[in-house]
């Protein structure tokens, strides 16, 4: 009987893959005419499996091929780089820096909220709450997640921006800032999540020893197990930022919607997937607007896929070898 | 590992430093749990007073102005049963391909990178890659269907992930026993293997259907309309749906001061369909992590 | 897995049975501009009221989408909140379809502010002027020292459309304008905003929010008819040839007199 390895520190959505069983069994020992069934079997799954490389490689080349027809009447440097987004005007414009800044900015602001919060929660649910407290806590964060993001927009819109209008007394509650929290609310269950999972997968033996060296249960943590969790919780960080960065309908609900590079925390902007919604239902189909948003859509998508990579290379880089 | 603070009394600078930083961390949890109840409650106590038998039941009227959202129900159980129904399959078979039959290779590698990049794409993306496929190119239109299979390529990595997990649950000595037993693999893995890791799978097909059930973009451009005056008979019927209804009545609605309580409203019924079927998903799933460990 | 195996099959079927929506059902089909989408809705109701055995399918997209479908003929009434342009014309005679325009409403736009907002008119100039942001503070146009917040519609938008054409004479809207997808998005954020200005179609007008007079002339049915008012435009539904049988009937229901009362009721201006 031949043992296989299992293939680690993959990211698979929903949690991943520590429970390593150590070894299956890839051959059978039975012969008799099964042999041909066996080998049906095996082949329709991959086949089904390769679905989803299929799928994936399907939403390249549709977003390309909708996409690319784009650079026929502006140019890639006017389109990355080009400040004014008229996509409607005659003549029109297409240049989606606004876009993509007010993308970046609404990531980046909202990470210095969720990443702080989501790293300290899962802290707070691995290292310290005490067992019965962590069990009521992670299903809550969990049902965090699962609030619909149309719910979160929503919410932000009738009562979170009119606070903030309230209290910073800002001509308007839709902007960078209250997207930025909302945002944070959606990427904080997958920092949270991911990154208590790192962190429980650090050998108990390093804890006892620091302890045992005389270490408070503080130092302990900073000194000790989040050091060695890094990886797992840079991964958490970045998968964080890139749902951030994907997130629809709560940039489309709060963020205000005006195509400018923010200057300040109160400014409204229109990130890339808020403009991809709200524009695409009425461009003229396979007109220009059609195949800019589509080309917006490339440019996203090389974001998320990049922060994939990002956080891939991470999990590689800094794997705990324990 | 948890560090019972009683008994780890400190005192000095040391101690103060512990005690303000357990209470960051204490805090940051505190604030995310009650984010979530803000949320909920808020939508509550707003929405509890339009919901009633006919809120349920009854179609739009006057514009959507009055009336139910009994479309938008049935329309979002379709679409996430929809979803399901392409995800679930797929999604299993690959989790098992993977986990019981592929050793290390490119080719597994190769699956691997797709799923892991398909649960990066936004859900935007998902959109408009089925408004170009499904709705233009396979000439399904604005349909049940295509809305239903955009958001089962986009539930796809989540069950792979979840039945994949389930299956490495299943104790090793089952497949060998089985094995010994005399019984292929073939057998093992579908009289053995996958009746042990069901439970989990379900729980995570679940969680699944209610990400589906709550997403917006992915079908705003695929199978969701602003008002349809029937419920759909058939796939390649137009639907409406909770999550775009909210969105519509919300932003894009004629008379959004008079249909916020149809909006509280909306938005309670999408939060209870899809919190619900999640505590059922935690729920088994932590009397199944009892079980295994007795 | 041979259940699996089953629902894929299925699937596979679906996709190859798939053909055009519409040949399934009868029914009528409407598509097109969001400005004649609550008119539209209106209308098909007490239609299909009246008519219980129509089925009427009812979805936005806007003018150009709306042009489109008549076009392509996807759908057998395209709503229209301009006239259609000689591009499209050549589309449409390219592919044997003749476009015909219906008049069925008239469309009137007034700039709205908070209530508590002192400014009471505005001229054409200073409209254009707000929008392009080279007037940022209410003190310019005679009010209190406030800076304005400028609301848009979305750059697809009919009404945006119509602005742009009207007011903005094809100047650029200001990017920093906040921007809503909707008239009564508009109104909502123009009620909550204390120096906020936007543009509404006449009948969102409510008393959360102020209307302004333009050059003098207060916006209503009266001066949108008598063309004194300076920001209005006809509303348009596109048939593919003259209207025959259920098309015929739908379109003789609104330029009914029941018909203009609900487009009243709707919010845009009746034709008489």
């Amino acid at each position: 009987m031949t043992y296989r390895e299992h293939t680690k520190g993959e990211m698979i959505p929903e949690g991943s893959s520590r429970g390593d069983r150590g070894a299956a069994p890839t051959d059978t020992l039975t012969g008799r005419g099964t042999a041909l069934g066996e080998w049906v079997a095996e082949s329709s799954l991959l086949i089904i499996s390769l679905i989803s490389i299929v799928v994936l490689g399907l939403i390249l080349l549709f977003l390309l091929m909708e996409g690319l027809p784009t650079f026929s009447f502006v140019s890639v440097k006017a389109f990355i780089l080009g400040h004014l987004w008229y996509p409607t005007d005659e003549p029109p414009d297409f240049g989606i820096l606004a876009l993509i800044m007010g993308s970046i900015s609404v990531t980046l602001i909202s990470s210095l909220i969720a990443v702080p919060s989501g790293v300290m929660t899962a802290i707070y649910l691995s290292e310290i709450a005490p067992p019965k407290m962590a069990e009521i806590l992670k299903p809550a964060i969990e049902l965090l997640a699962s609030l619909p993001s149309v719910v979160i927009g929503f919410f932000g819109m009738v009562a979170v921006a009119p606070l903030m209008q309230r209290i910073f007394d800002i001509p308007t509650g839709l902007n960078l800032f209250t997207a930025s929290i909302m945002l944070a609310f959606m990427s904080i269950p997958t920092i949270c999540t991911i990154s208590e999972d790192a962190l429980r997968s650090v050998p108990v033996t390093y804890r006892e020893a620091s302890m045992a060296l005389g270490a408070t249960p503080f130092e302990t943590i900073s000194k000790v197990t989040v050091p060695a969790a890094l990886s797992g919780i840079t991964t958490a960080i970045i998968l964080g930022m890139s749902r951030a960065i994907g997130e629809t309908m709560v940039v489309l609900m709060v963020a205000g919607g005006a195509a400018i590079i923010p200057g300040s925390l109160f400014d409204p902007i229109r990130p890339m997937p808020a403009s991809i919604a709200s524009e695409m239902g009425e461009a003229p189909f396979r007109g220009d607007h059609y195949h800019a948003l589509f080309a917006t859509g490339i440019t996203l998508f090389l974001f998320t896929i990049l922060f994939n990579i990002l956080a891939m290379s991470a999990s590689r880089r800094f794997r705990l070898k324990g | 590992m948890t560090f019972s603070l009683s008994k780890n009394r400190l005192s000095g600078k040391r101690g103060t430093v512990q005690s303000i930083w357990f209470a960051l961390f204490r805090g940051a949890a505190a604030i995310n749990v009650l984010a979530l109840f803000a949320v909920i409650l808020f939508m509550v106590i707003q929405g509890a007073s339009a919901i009633n038998w006919a809120f349920l039941t009854e179609m739009p009227k006057n514009s959507m102005t009055e009336g139910g959202i009994l479309p938008c129900i049935i329309g979002t159980i379709c679409l996430a049963l929809g979803a399901l129904a392409f995800a679930f399959p797929v999604g299993v078979a690959t989790a098992i391909y993977l986990n019981e039959y592929a050793t290390q290779g490119k080719r597994v590698a190769m699956i691997r990178f797709a799923i892991t990049n398909l649960a990066g794409v936004p859900s935007v993306v998902f959109g408009l890659f089925g408004l170009a496929f499904f709705c233009t190119v396979l000439k399904l239109g604005v349909s049940l269907l295509s809305g239903a299979l955009t958001l089962g390529i986009m539930s796809l990595p989540v069950i792979i992930g979840a039945s994949e997990e389930a299956l490495k649950t299943v104790p090793n000595t089952y497949r060998e026993a089985s094995l010994g037993l005399g019984a292929s693999k073939w057998q093992t893995i579908f009289r053995v293997v996958v009746p042990s890791a069901l439970p989990g799978i379900l729980t995570g097909s679940i969680l699944a259907l209610g990400r589906a059930a709550g997403e917006t973009a992915p079908i705003m451009f695929t199978g969701a309309v602003f008002f349809t005056p029937d419920l759909p008979t058939s796939v390649f019927d137009e639907v409406m749906a909770l999550p775009y209804h909210i969105y519509v009545l919300a932003t894009a609605g004629t008379h959004i001061g008079e249909t916020r309580p149809l909006q509280y409203g909306t938005a309670l019924v999408l939060i209870a369909l899809v919190l619900g079927m999640n505590l059922c998903a935690i729920i088994v799933r932590s009397r199944l992590r009892n079980r295994n460990r007795i | 897995m041979k259940k699996s195996m089953g629902v894929t099959a299925l699937f596979t079927a679906l996709f190859l049975m798939a053909s055009s929506p519409w040949a399934m059902a009868e029914r009528l089909a409407i598509k097109g501009s969001t400005t004649v989408l609550p008119i539209a809705q209106k209308i098909s109701e007490a239609y299909m009221v009246a008519h219980p055995e129509t089925k009427i399918s009812l979805s936005g997209g806007g003018s150009g989408n709306g042009i489109k479908a008549v076009i392509d003929q996807t759908a057998n009434v395209g709503n229209s909140s301009r006239f259609i342009k000689g591009k499209e014309m050549k589309m449409a005679v390219a592919k044997g379809v003749t476009p015909v325009p219906h008049r069925i409403a008239l469309d009137c736009i007034v700039p709205v502010v908070h209530p508590d907002n002192t400014v009471s008119n505005l001229t054409m100039t200073q409209l254009k002027d707000i929008y392009l942001a080279t007037i940022t503070n209410w003190k310019e146009v005679g009010g209190a020292d406030k800076k304005i917040v400028v609301i848009s519609r979305d750059s697809s938008s009919g009404t945006f459309d119509a602005w742009r054409g009207l007011v903005m004479k094809k100047e650029r809207v200001t990017p920093r304008a906040l921007t809503q997808p909707s008239n009564g998005g508009l109104v909502t954020q123009v009620a909550t905003t204390q120096g906020a200005i936007a543009y509404i179609a006449l009948g969102y007008l409510n008393d959360e929010i102020k209307a302004l007079r333009v050059d003098g002339i207060k916006g209503s049915a009266e001066t949108t008819l008598n063309g004194r008012y300076p920001i209005s435009r006809p509303l348009f539904m596109f048939t593919n040839g003259w209207p025959t049988g259920e098309t015929l009937s739908f379109i003789n229901f609104i330029l009914s007199k029941k018909g203009q009362e609900l487009v009243e009721e709707a919010g845009s201006i009746p034709l008489y």
